[in-house]
């Protein structure tokens, strides 16, 4: 996949050109378990830095495979690294997944509404992740921590697959070695060896050390997870008005003129991503919509 | 016995229960301690108690031909452990394992038996108690079956 010159040589301002892809190179891939990776990119040509905040996602361009939404994974604290955490699903992810250093990708954003941090300052903060989920809460996950004196109790539960579908393995030790923050990691099944919860991660909600009448709930992953999930914050106490979602749909242009991201009367790229679960309750149990 | 009362008394499982009953309750109960890695009762052996998991971790396992023993769930502090001594064959269904060091309530599930026959009151009382537990663990049960981190379900 070779850099188009005659791309590079465009000066033009991509945030006034939203259906051009900006050429990216990747500049790093991690393999973080057999299904998902993570790749680091850095702006070709005039651009220097992208800044996003936590919960925005990108759309990628493959060149000559296709287009895609991904969340951003990375820290919004350094502009000049794109990171992005996919999981090798279907055909664009799968070319995704085979390139390597020094390739080229297409990159369209940052797009979407942001995780609302800024209101949970003073508050406690339950990040819920469930398995590829945990990618594109880190990026708030990252910015509460560089603030950490700004709230209350800050609660990680992550659920996922196996161990071995476990993400970012090595910031979660990190994570939990610092005395200021409670993270608990749950597998749906396991062999003896593991030392850790097994169950679902709507089970580490009863007990997770968090005052429900003063938290901001942040929760990712499935769908069918996060209405369990939203379920037990709200049993245990927690405002639906205080519990936010990040919704995925099908996308096409990823600004808002297509229609192909229609969830209800919202459209996931432009009024989401990040949605109040009080606003959008009623449309996630509803069949077809 | 006090102590053991008074853990009982705040263990949302006993809220609400009339006070003849609470102490018929408490006199089948027993502090247990379990060293890391015992096995607490394992797949097929009789089921003459539950337990109220005061500390530790306990894991229920299955054997797994050629792979071993497969962990389907782990329970923690404030978790009741056991049914099986409510339902006919009164046999475990899986083993349990303490992971690390456990402390427990043991609950006299035979004696228990006896008295729910006798006052069906009582029965009801229990039983309804172990239908939520019992669906909390079919809910999550059925959510695990999704497998829903795997490929789209
Ligand atoms: C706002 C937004 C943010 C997203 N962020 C991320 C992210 O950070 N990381 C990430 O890995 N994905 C993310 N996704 C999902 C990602 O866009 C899809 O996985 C991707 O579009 C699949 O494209 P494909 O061509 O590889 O698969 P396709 O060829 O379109 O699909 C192939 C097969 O994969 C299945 N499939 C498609 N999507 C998914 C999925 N999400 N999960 C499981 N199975 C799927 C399909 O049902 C089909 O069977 C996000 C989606 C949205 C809308
Ligand atoms: S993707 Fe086109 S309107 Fe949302």
């Amino acid at each position: 996949m070779a850099t188009d010159p005659e791309l590079l040589s465009l000066k033009v301002d991509y945030k006034w050109n939203p259906m051009l892809p900006w050429p990216f190179q990747i500049r790093r891939v991690k393999h973080e378990t057999e299904d998902t990776f993570t790749i680091e990119l850095q702006p070709l040509g005039a651009l220097e830095e992208f800044a996003y905040q936590p919960g925005q996602f990108n759309m990628l361009y493959v060149y000559g495979v296709g287009e895609i939404p991904i969340s951003i994974s990375g820290d919004p604290a350094n502009p000049r690294v794109l990171v992005h955490t996919t999981r090798a699903v279907g055909t664009v992810t799968k070319a995704m997944d085979k390139m390597k250093r020094g390739d080229i990708l297409g990159i369209r954003g940052p797009y979407g509404t942001p995780w609302p941090i800024d209101q949970a300052n003073g508050s406690d903060v339950v990040f819920v992740a469930g398995g590829i989920g945990l990618a594109p809460l880190r990026p708030a996950l990252y910015e509460v921590v560089a603030h950490r004196e700004l709230y209350g109790k800050v609660v990680l539960l992550y659920g996922t697959r196996t161990p071995l579908d476990v993400l970012f393995r090595q910031e979660l030790e990190n994570w939990r070695a610092r005395f200021d923050l409670e993270i608990y990691v749950t597998v749906d099944r396991a062999m003896t060896g593991w030392r850790g919860n097994v169950g679902v991660v709507t089970n580490l909600i009863p007990r997770a050390p968090f005052d429900p009448r003063n938290t901001m709930a942040f929760v990712c992953g499935p769908e069918i997870m996060m209405r369990f999930t939203a379920m037990e914050l709200h049993k245990r106490g927690v405002d639906n008005e205080h519990i936010f979602v990040s919704m995925e749909r099908n996308m096409k242009c990823a600004i808002g003129l297509c229609g192909h991201c229609q969830f209800g009367s919202v459209f996931v790229c432009k009024d989401g991503p990040v949605f109040r679960y009080s606003e959008i309750k009623e449309m996630l149990v509803k069949w077809e919509i | 016995m006090e102590d053991l009362k008074n853990i009982l008394a705040e263990h949302p499982f006993f809220s609400g229960l009339n006070e003849e009953y609470f102490a018929l309750i408490v006199g089948c109960a027993s502090n247990m301690r379990i060293d890391a890695g015992k096995i607490i009762h394992r797949e097929g052996e009789e089921a003459n108690h539950f337990y109220l998991i005061r500390s530790g971790k306990v894991t229920l396992q299955m054997m797994t031909p050629n792979k071993g023993p497969l962990i389907i769930e782990t329970l923690t502090e404030g978790d009741i452990l056991g049914w099986s001594w409510l339902v006919p064959p009164y046999t475990w269904h899986f083993d349990a394992k303490a992971l690390d060091l456990t402390r427990m309530i043991a609950l006299d599930g035979k004696c228990l038996r006896t008295k729910c026959e006798n006052d069906h009151h009582l029965g009801y009382e229990l039983l309804k108690r172990f239908a939520d537990i019992m669906m909390k663990r079919l809910e999550s049960t059925r959510l695990q079956l999704m497998d829903i981190y795997g490929d789209r379900p």
